[in-house]
């Protein structure tokens, strides 16, 4: 866990204070979305059926979080235009 | 191509998930976490036991939910939930949705004393069941919420007897309101827990949540997995109203067992004769549930 | 205003009057009819509470710890195999630091059954954190049970108020009951403390590794409570002109004998002790009426003077004797001369604790050099 807490800014017992989004889930996938914007309608399909919110509408389209995505794939398969493309994922 | 296109979004917008939570890749349970929630909105209040929605809900210092959550011991997760209620009453705080979110072990299992109370006695919360048909979080051992012929870590082999049938146990306690729902269908189930939130009394929803990991399938396939345990029966979508009223959502596809059941290595044990008897249970169980919605014919088309 | 009434009677007529939100509780002898009271009141309105039918103890302290987190002060009661039924979820309790008052009526664990007087229950569950009283009457349980709330309330720990089954719980006693505006000034409303509010999100009880942490924090509590439950007795007793103390010694100042031991029992020993005074031998009685924390400072100082000390225990701990015993042993260890410790087990299962017990154990403890480990009382030939 980082961070470092001192005893007098604990609470009483484990009352969350913090949530969970500066854990950058991304470095957990072994394989990246792709998003073809050309071939994209906008349905929202990709969106509504990602199960770690790691797509997010952005002013007129859909983005992938890649900080969060862990390449489950779902939104690929679901896809109805095949818009989205999985490929493995690279590491430097 | 230059066609203006608009965003759609066919669930309601506003996210009570945090990302950043350590649900598995593909995870049903999350997806069915992010459903309900934005079904109910910022009043309510979430109780969690044990299982695979404790840590997906953060550890400390961490909460992976916008709203306020209390994790409770394991057998407790219904009469916390009452108990909750029977606070926010008396402190005359209303409209606020208390929900209690057990997965199969806490409500099949352990839980299910607590449950029948309170149901029994009528307690105003909404009690969701998620159902990933074993013990995930430590390890897919079975519960009794497993299939029968399934694989899991202490049924070897196989499970030898069916699933428990809770929606049946849950119906017999009359309780105002009681559906199937499933991660496969998004806004169907929006639209039950809506339809929960806008009753009062003991609200029972069960959501077929598929697991990869413990179901032996690759992560992208939960969705696809979860419409074709409605679309071939195995997991009917319907409504119960004070036990006795009941309406089917969508009637009973022509597709085979075998599609669902292929794509997933915890029935690689599942031989022939095990097909047929689940094939044999599935068609009884439609046959009970259109005898019970009154109707021999068509039943409605909600989804 | 005087009434004659049961201990039992006292416990839900003190909850009455310190106005809890939610009670949760399900009936066991000798408790039930704390319950059956406590349900009337909420059926008639003398108290504005939710009253939660549960289906078992275990039930009745989840709602507890529940109602609780939600900012509702709470109370449940129960015994033996009740107790024991939520034993989780008293660390459960305390871990969330929540105030929630129980009564208990102290009755043997089964196997094999027996519904009487007997306090290992309670005595079983002294590592789970919660405040624990013993009580000797009618009055102070229905006392204790007010200060309890207080102090609850303070520190953020459960209290436990323990009362022997049948010897205190159906026995009819005088009890001097206040009006309801008396114990309102001396019970404040609840100070807002970390609790479910939509308006103010958290998550309570997620997972830690940070566990040691909030484990010394409820330590230090601990520590603390000492303190505030003889702040609060004092407090208590400068309303009602009632106090009790955290212990209470009874011609301790000058006995070379010193009886040990918690709940009625005491009250045995102090008739018996006069009769010895009158004869010469000088022997003091100590009820602990405190447990936990366990008022070791107090208790050196009471002891520091005896020749020998006699703990009596009605409570057993299978492999180390009685459970009172112990404490007092580790508590006077460090004392600077040391003092022989004669141990005895006696009353278990409601047997009768008559003045020839409480005489046979001191005879024994006088005319004994060196203590022999635990002697059993009152059993068959």
């Amino acid at each position: 866990m980082k961070g470092q807490y001192r005893m007098k800014d604990m609470p009483v017992t484990a009352i969350s204070f913090l949530t969970t989004e500066g854990n950058e889930t991304g470095d957990w996938r072994s394989q990246r979305p792709l998003l073809d914007s050309e071939k994209c309608n906008r349905c929202g399909l990709c969106w509504m059926y990602c199960p770690d919110n790691a797509i997010r509408p952005e002013q007129d389209s859909f983005k992938i979080l890649y900080t969060y995505c862990k390449g489950c794939g779902i939104c690929a398969k679901e896809c109805p235009r095949g818009a989205i493309s999985m490929v493995t994922e690279e590491r430097k | 191509m230059d066609r203006p296109t608009q965003m759609k979004f066919p669930i309601p917008e506003e996210e009570f998930v945090y990302p950043g939570h350590t649900a598995c890749p593909g995870c049903g349970v999350v997806l069915a976490m992010r459903y309900a929630l934005k079904a109910l909105g910022a009043k309510t209040i979430m109780v969690i036991p044990p299982g695979c929605s404790g840590p997906i809900s953060g550890a400390f210092p961490f909460s992976a939910l916008k709203i306020p959550v209390l994790r409770v011991a394991f057998e407790t997760t219904a009469i916390s939930a009452s108990g909750i209620r029977a606070a926010l009453e008396v402190m005359g705080k209303k409209e606020i949705n208390v929900l209690a979110w057990g997965g199969d072990g806490a409500t099949f299992d352990i839980g299910l004393q607590a449950l029948s109370a309170a149901a029994e006695r009528n307690d105003d919360i909404i009690y969701v069941c998620c159902d990933n048909e074993a013990y995930m979080n430590t390890g897919i051992q079975r519960s009794s919420a497993t299939p029968k012929g399934a694989w899991t870590t202490t049924t070897p082999g196989s499970k030898d007897v069916p699933k428990k049938d809770i929606v049946r146990i849950m119906a017999a306690h009359r309780v105002p309101y009681i559906a199937t729902a499933s991660v496969g269908y998004p806004m169907d189930l929006i639209k039950k827990i809506k339809k929960a939130r806008d009753t009062s009394g003991t609200r029972f929803i069960l959501i077929f949540t598929p697991c990869p990991i413990g179901w032996r399938y690759s992560p992208e396939l939960t969705i696809r997995v979860a419409k074709l345990a409605t679309e071939t029966g195995i997991f009917p979508l319907y409504e119960i109203e004070n036990g006795v009223r009941y309406c089917l959502n969508r009637a009973r596809s022509k597709r085979p067992l075998e599609e669902y059941i292929s794509l997933q290595g915890r029935f690689r044990n599942l031989d022939e004769q095990g097909l047929q008897e689940i094939e044999e249970r599935v068609k009884n169980n439609w046959e009970y549930l259109i005898r019970m919605a009154g109707e021999a014919s068509s039943a409605e088309k909600n989804v | 205003m005087k009434e004659v009434i049961s201990s039992n009677q006292a416990v839900s007529n003190a909850v009455r009057l310190c106005r809890p939100q939610v009670i949760a509780a399900y009936p066991i002898t000798p408790q039930s009819s704390v319950v059956e009271m406590i349900a009337n009141f909420c059926t008639n309105g003398d108290l504005q509470a939710k009253f939660i039918t549960v289906e078992s103890e275990h039930s009745a302290m989840a709602a507890c710890i529940a109602a609780s987190a939600t900012g509702a002060r709470t109370f449940t009661a129960t015994s033996s195999q009740g107790l024991a039924l939520m034993h989780e979820l008293l660390h459960y309790a305390s871990g969330l630091r929540l105030p929630i008052v129980m009564a208990n009526v102290n009755r043997a664990l089964a196997a094999p059954f027996n519904i009487k007087a007997d306090l290992s229950d309670s005595l079983s569950q002294r590592d789970t954190g919660w405040i624990q009283f013993y009580c000797e009457s009618g009055q102070e349980v229905f006392d204790t049970i007010i200060q309890s709330y207080a102090i609850s309330e303070q520190v953020l720990l459960p209290v436990m108020v323990n009362l022997e089954g049948f010897i205190l719980s159906h026995t009819y006693e005088i009890v001097d009951i206040p009006k309801q505006k008396e114990v309102d000034s001396f019970l404040p409303l609840a100070q807002p403390r970390h609790c479910l509010d939509v308006e103010d999100p958290v998550l309570i009880g997620g997972t830690t590794d940070l566990y040691i942490n909030f484990r010394y924090k409820l330590h230090q509590a601990m520590e603390a409570a000492t303190m505030a439950c003889k702040e609060i007795d004092t407090q208590f007793q400068r309303n009602f002109d009632r106090g009790y103390g955290v212990i209470q010694p009874y011609h301790c100042e000058d006995s070379d004998i010193m009886i040990v031991t918690a709940g009625t029992i005491a009250g045995t020993c102090r008739a018996v002790t006069d009769q010895y005074r009158k004869s010469g031998l000088n022997i003091g009685v100590l009820r602990i009426r405190l447990f936990r924390p366990f008022p070791k400072d107090q208790i050196c100082q009471v002891l520091a003077g005896a020749k020998k000390v006699a703990v009596i225990d009605r409570d057993f701990s299978p492999g180390c004797g009685g459970v009172i015993a112990q404490e007092v042993k580790s508590a006077i260890q460090g004392l600077r001369y040391p003092i022989p410790v004669y141990e005895y087990i006696a009353g278990l299962g409601g047997q009768d604790v008559t003045d020839d017990t409480i005489k046979t154990i001191i005879n024994h403890t006088n005319n004994t050099q060196e203590p022999e480990g635990c002697t059993w009382i009152g059993l068959l030939r």
